[in-house]
Order: C-alpha cells, then structure tokens, then sequence
C-alpha cells in the first residue's frame, strides 16, 4: 500500500521524534556531562573522563568484570553448543521441557536471580551447608557473582546456534562421517566453522550481558570497592556517594562497549546475510 | 533483524524438521556421543544454573507454609507494589506497542539517509547496562534536568524508563514480519478499491497481530521484572513507584526470606503466563501460516 | 582453513593480550581521582560502616595509614543502612571491623559469635563518637520548623527511614518518642506521636540514613529527621538546606567493635584504638560527628550547641529494653506502627 506523502512524512516524523527523545538525547546528555569540562577546552573534558575511570577502584571494577566475563564465556559455549546441537538434531522426550528451562532466564527479573541464588548458596540457604560446613563461600564471593551472570546468559549462545544448525541441515556431517571423519574432527572442521556467526553473535550478546548485569549482582555482591565492584555496581556506588560525574564517566564506558556490541551486531549480521547466500 | 531471540525458533519456521526417515539410524547416536550424554549434560548443566535456584525460591516459600506465603503476598506493601508494577508496566507495553509498529513501519517502509544508523541504534537499550539506563534518565528528567522535567519519584519516571528499556522488543518483533509481507495482497485490495485504512485494518494487522503481541508480552514480562533502571529514578515510593523488584528486594533485605520469596513467585508466575500465551499464540500463527495456500 | 583459523583466532588472541595486561596495572580500593600508584599494602582491612559516617573514615583512614600501626595498612569501606549491613556480616559478608549506627546491630554479631561479649566492657564503652537527632529543612525554613510539633502541621511531608533496616530510622523515632513520652514514663503519648507522625506524614520508605537523605535533597518532602552529623556534611556540601536541633532531642552514640574472625585482629584493634586517640577524635569532630573525648569536644563546643533536654537511650531503659519493645521486626510497638503506615 502506498501511503499519501503527508502521511509518510507525519511517520516519519514521529517515529525519529519519539527515538530522539526516547533514546538519542538522554544518552548524548551522559556524554555531554562526562565530556564538558565548563571551562570551554574539550581537552579538558576526555582528561576528566580518564582520571576518573583510572582511579584504583574502577581499575579493579574492570579487571572483576572482565574477569567474570572469561569465565562465563567460555562455560556458556562449553555446555551451550552441544546443548544447541542435541535441541537441533535430535529428538528426545522432555525436549520441549528443555526448551523451555532454556527460555527461563528471560522471564526472571534480576532481583529474583538474586534472591534465588542467596536462598540457594547462602548460609541459611538450601545448600548452607557448603558455605557452614565446607567452607565454600557463594554468596558475597566471586562465586556467586559468576553464577548470577551465567544465570542470566545461559540462553544466548544456545539460541543462537540452535537455529543455524537447523537450517544447516546433517549432508555435509553425514558425507564427513561416510568417509571416516572422527566425531571430533567433524565437530572441528565442519560443525563448527559452519556456525561461527551464530556462535560468535551468541558470544557478543553474552558478554553485554554480562558486563552489564546490576540486579542479581548487587544482590550477591559484598560491594566493596577494589575488591567486589564489578563496573555496573561501581557506577551505583558512586552515585549513591555522590560523585555524580564519576557515575556519569563509568557509564559513558560502559556506553562504549553497548556501541562496540552494537556495531559487532551489525558486522555479523552482514557475515550472516553473506554466509546464507 | 538482530538481539530479541524468538523464545520458540521452531514456530517461525514451519515445515522444517529433523526427522528424516532412513537417515537417522546411521547417524544418530554414535556420531557425538550418545544422544542421552549429551541430553543428561545439558540437562545438569541447565539444572544447577537455573532449576536449582528457582527451586530454592519454593523451597523457601513453601518453607512457612501456605499460610506464611498467603500473608506475604497480600501484605500491603507486596499488593501496593504489585499494582503499581502491574500498571505501569502495561501502559509502558501499550505505548511501546503503538510506537513499536510505527518505527517498525517506517524503518520496513521509509527510505531516508541515516536509516541503517537508526536500525542499528534501537538495540541500544538492549546492549546497555540497566543502572546506566537509569542514570542517564536521571540526567534528563531528574532534578538537574536540563529542560526542566523532574518526574523523578513519580509514575511518569519509572514510566519512562520502562519505555527505554522495552523499546525493542516490539520493533524488532514486528520487523521481520513486516519485511516478509506479501506485497501482492495489499495491491489487490487496492486494485479492488480499499482505501489505505481498509487495508490497514484488514491485511497488514491481521498478519501483524501475532508478533505484534508477542513484543508487547516480552515488553511487559520484561517490565514487571525490570529493577536497575527504575532504582535511580524511582525512589521506591510505597504504592507510588516501588516496583514488585524493588519489594523484593527489600524484603531479602530486612530478612524477611519468606517474603521475598512469595513475591518473587507471584512475579515469576506472570511472566511465565505471559511467555506462555506468548508460545501458544506464535505456535497457533505458524501452524496457520503451514495451513495458508 | 588456516587462513580462517587465523582471522578466528585472532581478535580472541588480542583481547586475551589486553586482558592480561589489564591485570598487571593496579587496581585498589581507593577511588579518588589520581590518587593511584601507593605502594601496595601488606595488609587491607574491611571496615562496615553504617549508611553515613564516610566522612568521617575519609578522614581517619589516610591519618590511621600515616600512624606506625597502620604504616601498609589499607582500609576499605564499605556503607549502607546499618540493619541490613549488620545482617550481611553474619551471613558472610567480609568484615575486619564494624561501625553501626545502634548498638542492637553489634549485639547480632555478638549473638553470632562474631564480635566478643565484651566487645564494650571498657571504659570507651565502644562508642567512639555520636550525634544528636536533627532536624533537616529546605534553606530559610520556609514551613518554620522549630520542634517535635510543627511535624504534624497539616500537610507536610516527613522524611525518615525504615526502622526495620537503618539504625538512623532507630533514632529518629526515639527522639520524639522520649520527648513525648517524658523519656518513656507515658509510653502512650509517645506512640500516640508516634503514630500520627508516621501514619499522616511519612510518604516515602528509604532503606538508610543515607538515602534518606538522597530523597529529600532530590525534592520530596519537607522536613528530613536525621543525625545532626549528616545534616552538617550536607550543608557542607553546599546543598540548599539547614537544620535545627529540637529544644527535646536524643543522644546518638554510634559503636564500633572488632570481628573476632578477622584475619588481622591486630591490626583491626590498632585502627579502633586510634579513633579514641586524642587525633583520632579531632578528625571526627572536623567530620561533623560529636566526639566522646572531653578535652576534644570542649575545643569544638560551638560547633555542636547543646540542646535544652538530651535524652539517652539509658533514660528508656537501655538498648537491650528499648529494641525488643519498640523494634522488633513482628511485635514492636513502632515497628507496628510503621508497618500499618507505610505497609
């Protein structure tokens, strides 16, 4: 259907309006405070920005978060890929079960992770007694924030490999296998350079997430600066003690790596349309 | 085309199966291991991350008995907090859906220079960490607002923030749909007459209607769960803004256990709900769409 | 392949490089602006404070470092409503030293077995420094605040925390409390303006001190009840409000204490001890925090007025009386109130 001209551009209008305002502005007010020093050199400003993301505590918040990253990263596509290979392949009873404990994480607010991982983990908790009695701390330790994040995204990579390797289809591991491939070298050579947009996509969601969860992670975290501050509770930390600008120069980092992801999204979007053709 | 994952790949894609008869039998089994390895560890893995502590939470509920969670659910502040999640949520769903289909419309519709730039920045609020999302609506209509709009500790905050944070969902529903779109029968029914409204309301909704809903139901189960970016803004007034999270919250807080876990089970249950008319209404589409000639 | 190997490999292998390098630069606890490169402490103390003493540790801690007991010694803190900080340490929470703002949240450790019994036998009593309940309103005082009873003037909105998690909630209830109530011998009038207060004008429920007062400089309500400390930091800051102290007002004493399983006790005892240092209690009193050494308070006598009536928890019958009574989570007679009230 064609719509009238003074139609189109009534949309169009309101759709980028209701963007602008919604999205665009609220955001270059962050960077506009993080980068205007007030005395007109814009040196000024990015000086500003380093200091305060360079101070011993933020230091710490990265090196935590990223170290969380590494470690749900590579647990997520350990179990998450032949997860997603045996939902594509293979049909078993409880698999729509399955699907669905996949699909979970989305339908959890971060707090209830939270709650759910304390009542858990902690000493009063279901499982107290690893922490009471085996002395393995979950709560308020690097534990607990690992766990939270995997919580949070278990469904990334698996949804995103799962339907390429529906569409991929078995000819070309049933030739490899007919010729004498081991199960290995076929997962090596042919399974997984066949997914590698998918996987990797899966891999970039996963760890936005998780450098950007709060909910579950101020939860389980004892919040101390240098040692359990992950950047997301940094952020809050400062806020809530009044450096405002320090909260403001976190976030534009964390807004950094949201852009990163952003354009990683579009590139492999792009390796995506150009592997399906 | 990128970040909501379809919480049921197999209905987008009707007719396709794993079932290929004569194949199977070689191949399954030995090629990776056996098959119930491989589902016994999925299933462990899955289990320890995510069943384990959503089974603590009725652990925990069940603990008082059903008398214990009765009373913490209908205690003030968990029925305050409920209302106001509940409502504001689904208003932030209906605008989100409104606005959803017009930017979704006019990104599948439109040509204007700078259009990839805007498709690739409606995923922002997905990449972005909630507690930035609250500061930076802090900065605007907070009290240093520069253009003078102070809804913090109001409705109108948690309001918008919750429109930041679910803006996606409905776009990125509704595009691929849009972008599928038979073309020909909109042309027909212009051919015989139909005005732009008629057509509308006759073959773009109807076809529209299932992804329609199934973003505003990942708009609104996301909503009522949402906590980082309504902390900021929202001041957590009792029967004002706190939010359902926020009790909870709370309630851990001040070692009420069974509290939290009561509320946090009311909470989970909607959002299952939602997700699950969600499953049924996308099932129903696709086995629709395999029927259609 | 090879090729495809290589491009795979590579940005994985870059980030891993900056990763590690990211690790070897040093990261602390210290999140001043610039104020890196220290030479590494052998020995890092936890400290759990309260929602509002910061001022105060900001002060102690660089002095603590410069003393010989705490040459290498670094210290972190960490603040929040006093209850829920309590509750943290004996679910596990880290913890070297604790600084609450009522002396029920040490009695919790004690019960857990994480502070000693006799954690304030001596003569310090455990409390290093105190304030008084103050009263915080917008800058001219526009609703013309002067006692208890111009906060049930029609109409205004009052600012207080959550008793069931801040201490600074605790005391802010007491005071009118034992004003009302001729220091608990009429516990009805009492909670007789006690339930007036909190049922018509108490709007908004933060969880500490804190964010109390978070609420009330972001423009809700009219009168912040709060400790005359947080009031003086907040004025410094250059916020637009004052504070009056009520002619009938109660006296703060905040503890500190040392956890027994902390891994450098030693040391935990060296930093309490030096908050009672005639330095020590000079930093507090610059902090804006009453200090409990004579000589010291005296030199800032014009800085903390004193009131016309100071009630002490002693006069209601002491903690052990008044927390049970009027604060327990379930039975207590303000908790109840306040949880009809706010819900």
């Amino acid at each position: 259907m064609t719509v009238s001209p003074f139609f189109k551009y009534l949309f169009r209008f309101v759709a980028l309006a209701y963007l602008l305002v919604l999205l665009i502005v609220p955001v270059g007010l962050i960077l506009w405070r993080t980068f205007d020093p007030g005395d007109g050199s814009w040196y000024a400003g990015f000086e500003n920005f380093f200091t305060s993301i360079s101070t011993p505590a933020a230091v710490s918040a990265l090196q935590l978060s990223l170290l969380i990253v590494a470690i749900v990263v590579p647990l997520n596509v350990l179990f998450g890929v032949p997860t997603a290979l045996v939902l594509a392949r293979n049909k078993f009873r409880g698999k729509s079960a399955l699907q669905a404990v996949i699909d979970l994480p989305f339908a959890v607010s971060p707090v209830v992770v939270g709650v759910s991982l304390i009542l858990l983990w902690g000493s009063a908790g279901a499982l107290g007694f690893f922490e009471n009695d085996l002395g393995i701390k979950v709560i308020y330790a690097f534990p607990g924030l690992v766990l939270a994040s995997i919580f949070v995204t278990v469904p990334f990579v698996i949804r995103e490999v799962e339907p390429v390797l529906h569409e991929l289809g078995t000819d070309q591991e049933e030739a490899a296998a007919t010729l004498g491939s081991q199960w290995w070298q076929t997962f090596w050579r042919i399974t997984l350079p066949s997914i590698r947009w998918g996987l990797t996509y899966g891999i970039v969601l996963t760890i936005a997430r998780t450098l950007g969860e709060y909910g579950a992670v101020i939860m389980v975290s004892s919040n101390l600066p240098g040692q359990s501050q992950t950047l997301t509770l940094l952020v809050s930390g400062r806020y809530d003690s009044g450096n405002e600008y320090g909260a403001y120069a976190v976030s534009t980092l964390l807004m950094g790596v949201a852009v990163i992801v952003l354009i990683a999204q579009v590139i492999l979007d792009a390796g995506r349309a150009r592997a399906a053709k | 085309m990128t970040a909501v994952i379809d919480p049921n790949p197999e209905a987008t894609r009707p007719g396709s199966d794993d079932v290929r008869p004569g194949r199977r039998g070689l191949l399954r089994g030995n090629r990776y291991g056996s098959t119930s390895l491989r589902v016994g560890v999925a299933s462990i893995w899955l289990s320890v991350i995510v069943l384990l502590p959503l089974a603590a939470i009725l652990w925990q509920s069940a603990g008082g008995g059903w008398e214990a969670f009765y009373r913490a659910v209908t205690s003030r502040s968990a029925v305050e907090s409920f209302k106001v999640t509940l409502t504001i949520s689904l208003g932030v769903a209906i605008v989100n859906l409104f606005f959803g289909l017009l930017v979704a419309w006019v990104l599948t519709r439109d040509e204007f220079p700078g259009k990839r730039l805007v498709d690739a920045v409606i995923d922002l609020p997905f990449a972005l960490p909630t507690i930035v999302a609250s500061l930076v609506m802090l900065a605007l209509y907070g009290p240093n607002s520069p253009v003078g709009i102070h809804v913090q500790h109001t409705k109108w905050g948690v309001g918008i923030a919750l429109l930041f944070v679910t803006l996606p969902f409905v776009v990125r529903s509704v595009q691929p749909v849009l972008l599928e779109l038979d073309r020909e029968t909109e042309e027909a029914a212009a051919s015989l007459g139909a005005n732009n409204w008629t057509i509308f309301k006759s073959v773009i909704l109807p076809a529209l209607l299932p992804s329609l809903l199934s973003g505003a139901g990942l708009a609104f189960s996301r909503a009522i769960g949402e906590y980082g970016s309504v902390v900021l803004i929202g001041g957590a007034i009792p029967g004002k803004t706190e939010v359902a999270s926020q009790a909870i919250r709370n309630a851990i807080e001040t070692d009420d256990r069974t509290g939290a876990a009561a509320i946090s089970i009311v909470l989970l249950v909607f959002s299952f709900a939602v997700l699950f008319v969600l499953r049924f209404v996308g099932s129903r589409a696709a086995k629709r769409e395999e029927l259609a000639p | 392949m090879s090729n495809n190997v290589k491009s795979r490999w590579l940005p994985a292998a870059a980030v891993a490089v900056t990763a590690t390098l990211l690790a070897a630069c040093g990261g602390g606890s210290s999140d001043v602006a610039g104020g890196g490169g220290g030479p590494a402490a052998a020995t890092t103390l936890t400290v759990v404070a309260y929602a509002v003493p910061q001022p105060g540790w900001d002060k102690i801690i660089p002095a603590f470092a410069a003393t010989p007991e705490g040459k290498g010694v670094a210290v972190t803190a960490s603040y929040g409503a006093s209850g829920d900080q309590s509750r943290g340490v004996v679910d596990g929470k880290p913890a070297d030293l604790v600084n609450f703002s009522v002396e029920p949240d040490v009695t919790r450790l004690v019960k857990a077995d994480k502070v000693a019994k006799d954690w304030n036998a001596d003569a310090t009593k455990g409390i290093p420094f105190g304030s008084v309940v103050s009263l915080v309103v917008r800058k001219g005082n526009p609703k013309h605040i002067k006692d208890w009873d111009d906060l049930l003037q029609p109409g205004l909105e009052v600012v207080t925390p959550n008793p069931l998690s801040s201490g600074s909630a605790k005391w802010n209830l007491l005071a009118p409390y034992a004003a009302k109530s001729n220091g608990g011998q009429d516990p009805a009038a009492g909670l007789d303006f006690i339930n007036k207060l909190v049922t018509e004008h108490v709007k908004t429920r933060p969880a500490s001190g804190k964010d109390a007062t978070t609420v009330f400089l972001q423009g809700s309500g009219d009168v912040l009840i709060s400790y005359e400390n947080e009031a003086i930091n907040t004025e410094r800051q250059g916020n637009p409000v004052e504070h009056i102290n009520p002619p009938q007002t109660f006296k703060i004493e905040n503890p500190v204490a040392v956890v027994t399983s902390s891994a450098h006790l030693e040391q935990a005892n060296a930093l309490k001890n030096f908050l009672y240092t005639p330095a020590g209690q000079k930093l507090w009193a610059e902090a804006g925090f009453r200090p409990v050494d004579p000589a010291v308070a005296a030199d800032f006598a014009k800085d903390f007025p004193t009131p016309q009536k100071l009630w002490t928890i002693v006069d209601l019958g002491g903690w052990s009386a008044v927390d049970p009574a009027l604060f327990d989570k379930d039975n207590g007679s303000i908790t109840k109130i306040y949880k009809a009230a706010t819900g």
